[in-house]
């Protein structure tokens, strides 16, 4: 972990003022804040490859506890171990916690506030664009992979969280035992050929 | 202190139990802090949640510090945000050290490669959802004609095209559609 980068301070703080900031456009959930680091992260910064970003969003997902939070707290502690963790959460956490103490104090004024409500209406077609980049790319990986279970897996993902609003986290599950059953078959297949190779 | 006790427990139990994050937080919270330790009225928790959902951050950490702030001041408000990572803190530290240590295995890795997909799945929902919220201001029931709002596709398009051309980093995508269309509604007289 540490030692696959040359660690300075520059880093660390890089580390916090992109997760203050992520922390502060990541409307509409969990998987919004992690097209969010997926972009920043993989493409943005190098520091990580996709498939390792995906890694941790299925971890970050299947944990207790905020998605955003924990996908920073696996993503810190890549970066800089447990020292790079906290100072993770921590450029995630600040920012809802200062806007959260500021509006406690005067939140009627806040809703019904006319320049709010709009700036915050039309950044979700932003947040909607980066999503959608980080969606084409990810989904184009997927479908280079050639293997059809993989590309059917995501389709009947897709068709099940957003037609039929299942879980994620069954969607998550799912696809783990999916996984599973993926190793025992071909441990079954390599034995099977071993065995005819024999005869 | 006993209150201030009370909120920590609170928080640490929904940061526990809360699987799946977001939306799935909810009953939880409004059971922790309305039912069983009535700190906020329904009303109260009714207005939270507005708030969390028209700010950023997870709706469990605007929860612990509006919950936090408005009963114990500052040091609810910290002892309450703490509650709720720790769990989440410790889990995802073990998991992280489980995963770089047996990440390179072939079997792990097979079993790994079958979750990506569904991540990618769960990603594109999330980017829909929010996408029909911006231009239908609502979700996949209220695609219809009359509740297309053309500023906020434009500014979609707008913002896509800007980041697949000239590839434009996410934040700079996100506040400059924010400012843009807020400048754009006020000069055309939308709002």
């Amino acid at each position: 972990m540490k030692s696959e980068h040359s660690i300075d301070k520059k880093q660390l703080w890089t580390l916090f003022y992109s997760n203050f900031l992520l922390s502060c456009c990541a409307f509409g959930g969990g998987f919004v804040a992690i097209s969010l680091l997926k972009k920043k992260y993989v493409e943005e910064l190098k520091w990580l490859d996709e498939d390792e970003m995906l890694d941790i969003s299925a971890i970050a997902q299947s944990s207790p506890g905020p998605i955003l939070v924990n996908a920073s707290v696996i993503l810190g502690y890549r970066i800089f171990g447990v020292a790079g963790a906290l100072i993770s959460v921590l450029g995630t956490i600040l920012p809802p916690m200062i806007v959260i103490s500021i509006i406690s104090f005067f939140y009627d004024q806040f809703r019904t506030n006319p320049v709010v409500a709009t700036a915050l209406q039309v950044m979700r077609a932003g947040v909607a664009a980066v999503i959608f980049d980080v969606v084409l790319k990810l989904a184009s990986n997927v479908i280079k992979t050639h293997r059809l279970f993989y590309i059917v897996l995501m389709a009947a993902a897709f068709i099940a969280v957003c037609f039929f609003s299942v879980d994620a986290m069954f969607v998550i599950l799912a696809c783990l035992a999916a996984g599973i059953a993926d190793v025992f078959i071909d441990r079954i297949r390599s034995v099977n050929l071993q065995k005819k190779e024999e005869n | 202190m006993d209150l201030l006790l009370q909120l920590f427990f609170s928080f640490l139990q929904i940061g526990l139990l809360s699987v799946g994050g977001g939306y799935a937080a909810i009953p939880l919270i409004q059971e922790q802090v309305v039912t069983i330790n009535k700190l906020l009225t329904m009303e109260q928790f009714t207005d939270l949640i507005t708030i969390a959902e028209m700010t950023p951050g997870p709706i469990a950490i605007n929860s612990a510090t509006f919950v936090g702030i408005r009963l114990g001041g500052l040091p609810g408000m910290l002892l309450c945000t703490i509650g709720c990572i720790i769990p989440s803190f410790i889990i995802c530290l073990t998991l992280a050290y489980f995963y770089y240590k047996y990440r390179n295995f072939s079997g792990v890795q097979k079993v790994l490669a079958a979750l990506r997909p569904a991540v990618v799945a769960l990603i594109a929902n999330a980017g829909l959802s929010i996408l029909l919220l911006g231009v239908f201001h609502g979700g996949l029931a209220d695609i219809a004609l009359e509740n297309f709002h053309v500023i906020e596709f434009l500014l979609f398009a707008g913002a896509f095209f800007a980041i697949r051309k000239w590839k434009i980093g996410a934040i700079t995508a996100i506040f400059g559609t924010g400012v843009v269309g807020t400048i754009l509604s006020f000069a055309l007289g939308l709002v």
